[in-house]
């Protein structure tokens, strides 16, 4: 009997008349798929099309291909959805998949269309002007109270203003991806591009490692339902907290870090014993209810010295109740993450079909804040593949104040989109804890390039601001009225709130 | 409720009128245009004739097509000082009944007659004009739970988007909005503006680009006795207008200028700012001004930068504001639209060209361009700012019960 009815998805090439028998393609392949003998020897039902060993060989005689072998066509099986169920009757388990949702589901993004300026009111060119990009992030208040400072002007009355809101020099932050899931090598990077962005990165729930103490300024630290690393000193480090209640490529699923990642460091930063897995449920076991999570928010302030306290939610339906509640506890920003967005490891099944698209969660949650009048209480955090400043763009025009990047971050750092981050084997280092793959990224190399992309989005943004002639990213976030669907059903319209493109 | 929300305590109960988007065609598309405009404020108090306004406008003829000119007027009725002085365009009776059934039922009205106007060439098309000098029924304002102002706000949404045909030109005290299709000069004699005297007058010429004109989207727009004319494009509108409608603003009208008057009413009536800082609210200095600040007052600027964003007006402006206690003009963050200013004695003028300061004023002590972004403010002696008794409503505070005497009424602190 045949061990597997699976054949490879991807088939490795070698022009052996150009190899250079170096070598190199073995020593970088994290999935182990060739093997030397004189000359390498691919085993393709290992490969993962990541493009290591491609991208390193010297020769350039590797070539990826997809396996095209012909299965009969049939519209309502999908070839995946048959190699599922081989798999499925092979393994007998839940399949788990690392990455974003890579199904087919419209983008609404790629839907809406910016406005520009013309004659009456002109553009703006960002490179002669300037194009404001700062952004405060947390709660603020209805009106802002002054009195007069004796000496003919004012000054802000005791205790009111934006005190304990943090600066953000561009709206953008890179999202929360644990110590554990990712390196501690591409920690480092972030962190550092943070603090050389003026932005924030994201401990996500596996704690903050001692090395990271110097950039605490630009760190937002998570307290997840493990309460992983969560102690009195991780709560003041931080310049913000966020209780992650959801994420958004597994809504409803908790997190589960296999031991084998779970080595020294990992085990000392998220204060649990090494090599044993590290299970967060998706239920806090003290949250049961809106009443529980006030509860929460107003500990960590008062253990904080009052940090804005933000909570993290997947974009579910309903959504814009849940974002009322959670504004209405005390939460100074709420975290939108779309059901589009990454993950170290998920069941394919729960990623793939639970959740709902980012754009519209931002459209409800904006829209209900405004009409219960409290929306100047929280700053909206949208995230779930941000892929482009264009994505940025329509995503503040929709509502949102700051987009985090999660995904996209780590491609700054080589990632190939291979969703093969569960294995803790990614070749690019990022998604693993071995130490001959974790020193792939070095986080002088990783920060800049991490930099680089944020500066190139933030140009782009500016960009788009002058074309549509305003100066200042505040005055898009939440103008609708710039935005124009093409191609989008009249619902899905009146819930975005934007008219089709034409009017 | 949430306390930012004003409370709407007029309504349509007599069922006279469905609601309706006001002007549709106008209000589906926000109206585009450039545009000339003037504002002259005697800091003295003394009174000076319409007919000024109307020679500063006729020098920026250029600026218009011919399509809307108007002019706002304060000090102009000093024999009804405290009466509200509604203004009023009908299309047709059946608005005119419409109107006047709400006038009769919230209010006390003591005179009602036509606009006295006059028969010019150029001029046509004319609405019903009519103005009606009247207070908010005592027994009415108090279950309404509002201040008079607020009262009065709630009126002029209520007529201008329920009532088919009926539009509020203005709705303050000792002061007025004449306006309509036509250059200003022409309007201004229309409604014999010689035979009017005020301390402050602002006027305007207008260049729309995609609207047919219509009298009520001339300029200036008024709410209460702010009365806004504005040269320019707010490309923030978008968000200007969302952010206003949480604040129980209707934006029906799809201008700038509509949401510009709201804006300020919220800033200055309702949330207590001086004048100086709603100006750094609606036209921000950039962040790299602010962090050169004092700490004092960068922490005021970054505050009011971060709580007013979505209040900011962003694109080419130049808005004169006219109110009871003076005007102010105020360019945007980097001057995109022209501003010139003037001072002349205890006369400060402001206008799109120094030509038309030229011909108002015969030797100006000072001509300057203002910077993009800082207000130039004039103040009538003894009429200054705060002149609305209006409450704060901010969270954490309710009002008593208005009594009509708002200024009465104390502020009761909750929790
Ligand atoms: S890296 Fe390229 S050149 Fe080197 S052994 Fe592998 S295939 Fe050959
Ligand atoms: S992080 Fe690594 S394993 Fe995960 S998708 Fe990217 S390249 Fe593949």
């Amino acid at each position: 009997m045949p061990t597997t009815l699976i054949q490879p998805e991807f088939l490795v090439e070698i022009d052996y008349d150009k190899c250079h028998k170096c070598g190199r393609c073995v020593q970088q392949c994290g999935w182990g798929v060739y093997s030397f003998n004189e000359r390498p020897f691919p085993d393709d039902t290992k490969c993962r099309a990541c493009h290591r060993c491609v991208t390193y060989c010297p020769a350039h005689c590797i070539k990826i291909k997809k396996n095209d072998l012909a299965l009969r066509d049939n519209a309502n099986w999908s070839a995946e959805q048959r190699k599922n169920v081989w798999r499925q009757a092979e393994s007998g388990g839940v399949m788990l998949t690392g990455m974003g949702n890579d199904k087919f589901y419209q983008s609404v993004f790629d839907h809406l269309v910016l406005d520009a300026c013309q004659v009456t009111n002109p553009s703006i060119d960002p490179l002669r002007e300037p194009m404001e990009l700062r952004t405060y992030l947390g709660r603020k208040p209805d009106s802002v109270e002054v009195e007069s400072d004796g000496k003919g002007g004012y000054r802000l009355k005791e205790g009111a203003g934006i005190a304990k809101n943090v600066k953000l020099d561009a709206p953008i932050i890179f999202s929360p991806m644990s110590y554990g899931s990712v390196s501690l090598n591409v920690h480092k990077s972030l962190a550092m591009a943070a603090e050389r962005l003026g932005i924030l990165m994201n401990t996500g729930e596996g704690g903050l490692h001692a090395d990271l103490y110097p950039y605490q300024d630009n760190v937002i630290v998570q307290v997840a339902s493990g309460r992983f690393g969560v102690n009195p000193e991780y709560l003041q480090r931080g310049a913000a907290i966020e209780i992650k209640v959801g994420q958004g490529a597994k809504p409803g699923i908790g997190g589960h870090l296999p031991g084998e990642k779970i080595n020294k460091e990992v085990s000392t930063t998220r204060m649990i014993p090494q090599g044993s897995d590290a299970i967060s449920p998706a239920p806090h076991h003290d949250i049961y209810s809106i009443e529980d999570l006030r509860q929460l928010i107003y500990s960590l302030k008062e253990a904080s010295g009052y940090k804005p306290v933000g909570v993290k939610i997947a974009a579910v339906h309903n959504v814009g109740a849940i974002a009322s509640g959670i504004v209405r506890a005390g939460a100074d920003y709420v975290y939108l993450d779309g059901f589009k967005g990454g993950t170290g490891a998920a069941p394919a099944i729960i990623r793939d079909h639970i959740g709902i698209p980012l754009e519209i969660a931002i459209a409800v949650v904006d829209q209900r804040l405004r009409d219960e009048g409290i929306r100047n209480q929280a700053s909206i955090i949208a995230a779930g593949s941000i892929r482009s400043s264009a994505d940025m763009a329509k995503a503040i025009a929709l509502g949102a104040d700051v987009v985090a990047i999660g995904s996209a971050s780590l491609m700054a750092l080589g990632c190939h989109l291979c969703q093969g981050c569960h294995t803790g084997c990614c070749s690019w280092g990022l998604t693993t804890q071995k130490a001959e793959l974790t020193r792939r990224v070095d986080p002088e190399w990783g920060a800049e390039r991490l930099t680089n992309l944020v500066h190139a989005w933030s140009h782009e943004l500016q960009e788009i601001l002058g074309a549509l002639g305003v100066n200042a990213v505040e005055s898009l976030r939440g103008s609708r009225e710039r935005l124009r669907a093409v191609g989008l059903d009249a619902q899905t319209c009146e819930i975005l709130g934007v008219k089709p493109a034409g009017l | 409720m949430p306390t930012t929300r004003p409370q709407t305590g007029l309504t349509d109960d007599l069922g006279l009128f469905g609601e309706r988007p006001r002007y549709a065609e106008e209000a589906s598309y926000k109206i585009h245009g450039g545009c000339g405009l003037m504002g002259i404020c005697d800091e003295s108090g003394t009174l000076m004739s319409g007919v000024e306004a109307i020679k500063a406008m006729a020098v920026q003829r250029d600026r218009g097509n011919g399509l809307g000119g108007g002019f706002a007027g304060y000090g102009i009725y000093p024999e009804f000082p405290d009466h509200y002085c509604f203004h009023m365009m009908f299309h047709d009776v059946k608005a005119k009944e419409e109107a006047e059934a709400v006038f009769d039922r919230y209010f006390v009205v003591d005179l009602a007659e036509p606009m006295p106007t006059r028969a010019v060439k150029g001029i046509s098309d004319a609405p019903v004009l009519w103005r009606y000098f009247l207070q908010p029924d005592p027994h009415k304002l108090e279950n309404s739970e509002m201040s008079a102002d607020d009262y009065i706000v709630h009126t002029v949404m209520l007529i201008n988007s329920t009532i088919d045909g009926a539009f509020v030109a203005s709705s303050g005290k000792n002061m007025g909005a004449f306006k309509g299709v036509g250059f200003p000069e022409e309007i201004g004699h229309y409604y014999l503006l010689e035979e009017y005297e005020g301390h402050t007058w602002t006027g305007h010429n207008r260049f729309p680009t995609n609207t047919p004109g219509w009298w009520g989207g001339a300029h200036p727009f008024t709410l209460l006795d702010w009365s806004i004319v504005h040269n320019g494009e707010i490309s923030s509108y978008g968000i200007n207008s969302r952010y206003l409608e949480a604040f129980g603003y209707k934006c029906t009208l799809g201008t700038d200028t509509e949401v510009a008057a709201y804006l300020f009413d919220l800033l200055l009536r309702r949330h207590k700012l001086p004048l100086e800082l709603a100006c750094k609210a609606l036209a921000s200095p950039l962040w790299s001004e602010i962090d050169r600040m004092e700490p004092e007052e960068a922490a005021l600027m970054r505050s009011l930068r971060a709580v007013y964003g979505p209040a900011m007006l962003n694109g080419p402006f130049a808005i004169v504001l006219g109110f009871n206690g003076g005007m102010v003009a105020l360019n945007d963050r980097i001057k995109l639209r022209p501003l010139v200013a003037a001072r002349q004695g205890t006369r400060i003028m402001v206008a799109s060209e120094e030509s038309a300061m030229r011909e108002v004023l015969d030797a100006p002590d000072a001509v300057w361009a203002p910077k993009a972004g800082e207000p130039v403010i004039a103040r009538v002696k003894g009429m200054e700012w705060p002149i609305h008794g209006d409450l704060h409503l901010s969270p954490g505070e309710v009002s008593c019960a208005v009594t009509g005497v708002a200024d009465a009424c104390e502020i009761v602190e909750v929790g």
